[in-house]
């Protein structure tokens, strides 16, 4: 085993599991658990390892597609620092969503289609992660859009999991189209679309003489980002994802697809931080979504629908990261303290839906502290993490990774940087009214009277989880995976900016939601979620049935004219006049067949 | 008087003309049938005659034109059985004979 192997290995021990899974698993659940879980350990492990390794410097690819000087497309991998991080992160969430999956998915059907699809997520996910060029990522990229729709459909007897599981494939293809056209239109430009051919300073030089140009394709590759990292406008997806199992909510937000946006942004970084144009526009973009997302979070009522809007909003924050920020390992720390902190508040929603026995209404929760104690703990530890609690350079991990973020956002882009602070404290809000309203107060249901914890199988990969989302933005910490820069000249009234943002969030939600008995605060343009989404349906509808009515009409009268009618109609006419010919008399027809024979003969000699 | 490669054809065509015309103008299906064959034959004689003619450089007749004599007898004793069923069967539906009685297929 050398360090050239062990990244195929990874590749494709998940993508091995899911086979056999979709072929034995349905004659055993154990075994399509275990094999599941086993390859992931194994991909953990080995991600590990190859984490202490250096760099690969030789290419580690064989090719795919190969015409010397026009074209040529290798499968390779990647291993360089970027892809090392990601695959720890990745390799080791997804262990411990895959064990706490056995206590979720326990009594639920098919839980051998749900393995098999979770293994298929994750090879998707390294796919992309490990890729070396931006053909053999976007594939990977479908593939993780197939996976999520496999995923997010899977009760798909139920007309909102499988509508839900349908938009997300849809929107991000429009995403995803916005993508391709950018890889075509740098491969129009350079010749290539491997990544170490297109990072030659020779190739920016080529790229940076035509500034539009390049900034059109910056832009078009962003969109791919602006779909699978559900920013604005392409967000509408992820919350309805939400219909699908909720170690798969876990999965999808912290490691396994909306990461993917953001790390194809990282990845294409040594492009993008010499198009400022672009990094403008992706920005604003982050920034923008970020503070929409964190007000529509404020007035939901599903928990899990509140943690999805979070998400967008913090991919929101990674996104700005990348516009903002001189390097990638800001916005890539951030999303490495996100998904830790992120897929531990999924996994304790989890844990209360299944105590709640499939309850997902906050209003319907309450004072669940003692009942669920452990899930509490995690969720205290999630909460705070996301919402940076800390000061003076001590705090939980979000703290670190997004207050980064912002200051760069501050220096660099100073509205900006005050839209993401005045975000960080309705975060504060948000987060901290899920949890007053879930844990504390007093039960608003039966069920609510009569939860339980969840089983250990269940509670440990919380614990085990909640490690890193305290400690994962510690400096100690960040220095083995990051070399994250903090700008110069902040203004030190940053920090107590935020320290008041984050006291004002939480000490308004507690104000508010200590003893309410429903919700206090009604505010339906958020609650609608800016009555987006009924905007899209709108738009959907009027095109489509315009659409539809145009390709009726001309189905009916344009091309069944020239396929249906005419040819006919002409036939009839022909067998109308041909048939005059049958005269009925035998000797006829021998006669006509023996002058088609002279006929023939004469035409014959006479050439 | 010889007999030439000359008689032998006039003989056919003159059997080929009378069959010609009474496929062409006779009306009764079995007439027509006969003639039929009787064109088989004239082509038959033809056959033969030439290959009786046409001596190679040994003296030998050319055998070729009467294995394809046979063969064609061959196949009329089939067709003849096929077709004489055909008359069969269709005298008992029609109760006829006569060609100008069969023109159902008539628009």
């Amino acid at each position: 085993m050398d360090a050239a192997t062990v990244p195929w290995i990874i590749l494709f021990t998940p993508l091995a599991a899911a086979v056999v899974i979709l072929f034995f698993g349905r004659y055993s659940k154990p075994f399509s658990a275990g094999l599941a879980i086993g390859a992931t350990l194994i991909c953990g492990i080995l991600s590990w390892w190859l984490f202490t390794r250096p760099d690969a410097t030789e290419p580690n690819q064989f090719f795919w597609i190969n015409l010397p000087d026009i074209f040529s497309v290798p499968i390779g991998v990647t291993v360089d620092h970027l892809s090392k991080v990601m695959l720890v992160v990745v390799n080791t969430i997804a262990p411990l969503v895959f064990i706490y999956s056995l206590g979720y998915m326990k009594h639920e059907e098919g839980y051998w289609r749900y393995f098999a699809g979770l293994s298929l997520f994750l090879f998707s996910m390294l796919g992309i992660v490990l890729a070396d060029n931006f053909l053999m990522m976007f594939i990977f990229w479908e593939l993780v859009g197939l996976s999520s729709y496999i995923l997010i459909g899977h009760y798909y007897p139920k007309d909102s999991a499988a509508d839900a599981s349908k938009q997300a494939f849809l929107v991000n293809r429009i995403g995803d189209f916005g993508f391709m056209l950018g890889i075509l239109m740098l491969w129009l430009a350079t010749g290539t679309v491997v990544f170490s051919q297109l990072f030659t300073s020779e190739t920016l030089a080529l790229l940076q003489g035509n500034g539009l140009y390049l900034t059109i394709a910056c832009v078009l590759i962003f969109c791919g980002t602006v779909g699978k990292s559900a920013q604005l406008p392409l967000h509408v997806w992820l919350p309805n994802s939400m219909e699908g199992p909720t170690p798969v909510s876990a999965l999808l937000h912290a490691a396994t697809m909306v990461a993917a946006g953001v790390f194809m942004l990282a990845r294409f970084f040594p492009v993008l931080e010499h198009v400022p144009a672009a990094r403008d526009v992706i920005a604003w973009v982050g920034g923008i979504t970020c503070l929409v997302a964190a007000l529509m979070a404020t007035q939901q009522d599903d928990i899990k629908r509140i943690l999805a809007y979070s998400t967008i909003s913090q991919l929101g924050y990674m996104v700005l990261g990348v516009g903002v920020a001189e390097s990638w390992d800001v916005p890539m720390f951030h999303l490495f303290t996100h998904a830790f902190f992120k897929c531990l508040l999924f996994l304790c929603a989890g844990s209360v839906i299944v105590g709640m026995h499939h309850e997902q209404n906050i209003w319907k929760m309450g004072a669940l502290k003692n009942k669920m104690p452990f899930t509490f703990l995690c969720t205290i530890a999630g909460t705070l993490a996301i919402t940076g609690f800390g000061f003076h350079g001590i705090g939980f991990s979000g703290f670190y990774s997004k207050d980064t973020i912002i200051m760069w956002a501050v220096v660099k882009a100073p509205v900006l940087g005050w839209i993401a602070a005045v975000t960080a404290g309705l975060t504060a809000f948000y987060m901290f009214r899920l949890l007053i309203v879930v844990f504390l107060g007093v039960p608003r249901s039966e069920e609510a009277k009569k939860a339980h914890e969840s089983p250990l199988v269940m509670v440990v990969p919380l614990l085990l989880l909640a490690i890193p989302a305290v400690i994962g933005g510690w400096p100690f910490i960040e220095h083995i995976f990051f070399h994250t820069t903090e700008p110069e000249n902040v203004p030190s009234i940053v920090h107590y900016a935020l320290l008041a943002m984050f006291l004002g969030g939480a000490g308004l939600a507690w104000v508010l939601y200590r003893r309410a008995a429903k919700d206090p605060v009604s505010i339906p343009l958020f609650a609608n979620r800016l009555y987006i989404d009924n905007l899209y349906t709108w738009i959907v509808k009027v095109f489509q049935d315009g659409v539809a009515w145009l390709a009726g009409w001309s189905d009916r009268w344009i091309v069944d004219l020239f396929v249906a009618q005419v040819p006919s109609k002409l036939t009839w006419a022909c067998g109308y006049v041909l048939r005059f010919l049958q005269l009925g008399n035998i000797q006829a027809y021998a006669f006509f067949f023996g002058a088609g024979v002279v006929g023939l003969i004469y035409l014959l000699i006479a050439r | 008087m010889t007999l030439t490669l000359a008689h032998y054809l006039a003989a056919s065509g003159a059997l080929f003309t009378i069959g010609l015309a009474g496929v062409m103008l006779r009306r009764n299906i079995i007439i027509i049938f006969m003639c039929l064959e009787l064109m088989l034959n004239a082509a038959n004689l033809s056959l033969v005659a030439f290959s009786r003619f046409n001596l190679s450089v040994e003296g030998m007749p050319n055998y070729s034109g009467q294995v394809l004599v046979f063969f064609i007898i061959t196949v009329a004793a089939a067709e003849v059985a096929v077709g004489l069923a055909i008359i069969v069967a269709l005298f008992r539906a029609r109760q006829t004979t006569h060609v100008e009685d069969l023109d159902s297929m008539k628009f």
